[in-house]
């Protein structure tokens, strides 16, 4: 009996969720999102999301094989960034320009800085933005029932209206994952109650971004604008499903909250005062790049910890 | 109303049910006794006995080391056979008496009190010390230095540590449902030491007929109270239980008695009422034998110093082979090597798994998810706080108060990427403080 007896260091018991698990219901909740983005968009966009994964996999897998490290693919961490990837670029991107997306995403941006947990952006951004500037005709122009024309965003920015009815249920151009403003919400729901993520760095976010577009949008208190502009472009998508990636953002409490601020401000700038509609892609990367920065601010005073001080100032003030 | 607590914990499946409504059977040990001479914090006690002494249950066999100690009885009748080396339960070897038990169970004489309430608190504190009575339910401070506060009229909260938040322990819930009024007497007679003081009973509200027990008990006594907590690990632990019942914070550098709290848990209230009522030394508590491997899983009265094999056998032994034993609860608890060491004042179970799922898991990277720092208990961040353990980088492990840690193990038990994180930082708090001490 007793050869076989582990000694090990305490706790002897786990929760059961491990991160496979966790990747798992992040991709749940990004499949209303991507189904409402095939139905929209039609097959071209299930193409692109089959080899947006298929090449993000692949590249961690050969990878880690040609440097003998553990191959690590089944922690369903390439799964989630490829998905990702094919959501942030418009169905009419040349596939093999998602393959490359990918592949940047994977090795550059995620292996070459350490693998999961050591990268400092979010790998399907970096990917993103590196589409966008290699190829920027083919990632910005966005074609809607075989019309090329500009997004809801675009047309906000040149003060043109918009119908906000089809900017929620998703029939606009754009990304693929990003134009259902229902399906996303869907999404976002089912991550918060499977516990995945909070509402700290989307809520903070979402409202910094609400009440930056009421002071600086130029639009005053205009209702219709302002959902049109939360609803619309990345923003959404953006908010509960790349700024909260868990490598990427702060860990402290506070620093969530402060993260999901610079995030509002940020997004709020790019978008009225940029040349561009959209702010979101840049406003996240930008913000990652901050988080060493706010997590030292924010480390949280340990239990207890405050009343010592107070103490100590007291005590202090005794003797001088 | 919201029931009350701490922040942060977690939620182990509590295994509770395997032995928590079996009757405490009385446990006779067999063979000889190994009593080490450290079972507390503090100097450990020193041998007043020699081989071939013959001795009466009960006895002190060897006496405190200090004011921080605490004196060692025999919980047999027989005759000494010496002084052995022995492995505790925490897996350290130290000193122990042995004692060869006769099987008579002749016991010392006891001055029993008529009435407690003429005593005078100097007497009271005695009689506590002079009984070897400490914290039972791990740490192991000697009890009359915690009686002893500098300003015992600064003293607003007796505590009882009744939660039993450790997973699959029950000794205490079954003490408070068989004998609530030796719990409840001994609570009288530490608030006979403490003029300004209020007795609170925190119970976790996974035992309600627990907490029924005690507040039909207390419900004539002006000064005491039971307080309903709720479920969570670790709602046990000193600095959590004061916060939730008085909504005050502690850190590592103060004492609860800084709160105005003093905190014991059940069976070291239980130990003071036998010692100043009953003038008995503590030589007896309750033991859980528990775990999915064990054939009968259930609590004993057992005398200190009975072997863990013993009482494994006691409990019917096991019924499918163990991957893992651990004396204490799943989240705390030593995993030990084998069953051949003694019981002492703080050792309260024996945990048999079949399956050892921890040591499973294979550690994966870190992916900042935060859950760690949602379960510590301490509002620390656990996951840099490893990171700095295994960089052996001190400065910065202090500067993010990694010696707050109360080694809760909530931490390691949630991570998804199954970093054994709680070893981590136990490993540099240990190194930190040894440092400072050499300064
Ligand atoms: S719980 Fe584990 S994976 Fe998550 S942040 Fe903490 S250490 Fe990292
Ligand atoms: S860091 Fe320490 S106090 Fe916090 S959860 Fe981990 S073991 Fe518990």
């Amino acid at each position: 009996m007793d050869n076989i007896l582990h000694v090990t260091s305490a706790p002897h018991v786990r929760e059961k969720t491990d991160t496979q698990r966790i990747m798992l219901y992040v991709i749940i909740s990004l499949l209303p999102a991507s189904i409402f983005g095939i139905y929209n968009f039609g097959w071209r966009a299930l193409v692109m999301i089959i080899i947006s994964i298929g090449s993000c996999v692949l590249s961690e897998f050969c990878y880690e094989k040609l440097l003998h490290k553990k191959i690590t693919i089944k922690d369903l961490s390439a799964v989630v960034t490829g998905l990702l990837l094919a959501l942030n670029v418009p169905h009419t991107l040349p596939f093999w320009m998602v393959a490359l997306g990918g592949v940047f995403a994977i090795i550059v941006v995620k292996m070459l800085f350490g693998g999961l947990g050591q990268n400092f952006m979010n790998p399907a951004l970096g990917a993103r933005c590196f589409l966008v500037i290699s190829f920027t005709g083919a990632m910005t122009s966005f074609t809607y029932d075989g019309v090329t024309g500009a997004t809801p965003l675009a047309l906000l920015k040149n003060g043109e209206s918009v119908d906000v009815m089809s900017m929620l249920i998703g029939r606009t151009g754009g990304t693929i994952g990003e134009t259902s403003a229902i399906a996303l919400l869907l999404g976002a729901i089912i991550l918060i109650l499977l516990g995945v993520i909070d509402l700290r760095i989307p809520g903070t976010y979402i409202i910094t971004f609400a009440i930056f577009t009421l002071l600086f949008g130029g639009h005053g208190f205009d209702l219709n604008f302002l959902v049109a502009e939360i609803v619309g472009g990345g923003l959404l998508l953006g908010a509960f499903f790349m700024a909260t990636d868990y490598v990427t953002s702060p860990i402290t409490p506070l620093g969530k909250i402060i993260f999901g601020i610079i995030l509002g401000v940020l997004t709020g700038i790019f978008r009225f005062f940029g040349p561009s509609a959209e702010g979101v892609s840049y406003a996240i990367i930008f913000s990652n790049l901050l988080v060493p920065l706010i997590e030292k601010w924010t480390v949280p005073r340990a239990f207890g910890i405050v009343k010592e001080k107070k103490e100590k100032k007291e005590k202090g003030g005794e003797k001088a | 109303m919201s029931l009350k607590t701490f922040k942060g914990g977690v939620h182990p499946y509590d295994g509770k049910e395997l032995s928590k409504d079996k009757e405490t059977t009385k446990l006779l040990p067999e063979g000889d006794l190994y009593f080490p001479v450290s079972q507390h914090i503090g100097a450990p006690a020193k041998p007043i006995v020699q081989k071939g002494d013959t001795v009466l249950a009960g006895q002190m066999i060897a006496e405190a080391g200090g004011f921080v100690s605490s004196p060692i009885f025999s919980s047999v009748s027989g005759t000494v056979k010496g002084i052995e080396k022995c492995r505790t339960s925490v897996g350290d070897m130290v000193d122990a008496i042995v004692i060869e038990n006769d099987g008579n169970y002749t016991e010392a004489a006891f001055d029993e009190v008529e009435d407690v309430t003429k005593l005078s608190k100097e007497e009271i504190v005695e009689k506590i010390k002079n009984a070897g009575v400490v914290g039972m339910g791990g740490a192991g401070f000697p009890t009359h230095v915690k009686l002893s506060p500098k300003e015992p009229d600064k003293i607003e909260y007796i505590i009882a540590n009744c939660a039993e938040c450790e997973p699959y322990l029950t000794s205490d819930y079954r003490r408070m449902m068989e004998e609530p009024e030796k719990l409840v007497a001994g609570m009288k007679i530490i608030l006979q030491l403490f003029d300004n003081a209020k007795g609170c009973f925190g119970v976790e509200d996974n035992k309600p007929d627990a907490i029924a027990k005690l507040t039909e008990l207390v419900k004539d006594e002006p000064r005491m109270e039971v307080v309903p907590l709720m479920t969570k690990y670790p709602q046990g632990g000193e600095r959590q239980l004061i916060k939730a019942v008085t909504d005050r914070e502690i850190n590592a550098k103060m004492l609860p008695a800084d709160a105005g709290c003093i905190v014991d848990n059940v069976e070291t209230i239980v130990a003071i009422y036998h010692a100043v009522k009953l003038g008995r030394p503590l030589t007896d508590r309750i033991f859980t034998v528990t775990g999915d491997a064990v054939s009968d899983p259930r609590n004993f009265r057992i005398k200190i110093g009975t072997s863990f094999s013993q009482l494994l056998e006691a409990a019917g032994g096991l019924k499918n082979p163990a991957e893992k034993l651990i004396a204490g609860g799943p989240m705390m608890g030593f995993a030990l090597f084998d069953t051949n060491i003694p019981t002492t004042k703080t050792t309260s179970a024996l945990l048999c798994m079949t399956v050892d799922e921890a040591s499973k898991y294979e550690e994966t990277a870190c992916i900042n998810c935060g859950r760690c720092v949602e379960a510590c208990p301490e509002s620390l961040i656990p996951s840099r706080l490893a990171d700095f353990s295994q960089q052996k980088r001190m400065e910065e492990f202090e500067k993010w108060y990694g010696l707050e840690c109360i080694e809760c193990g909530s931490c390691s038990f949630g991570c998804p990427a199954r970093r054994p994180l709680a070893q981590a930082i136990k490993t540099m708090k240990k190194d930190a403080l040894a440092a400072k001490r050499k300064k």
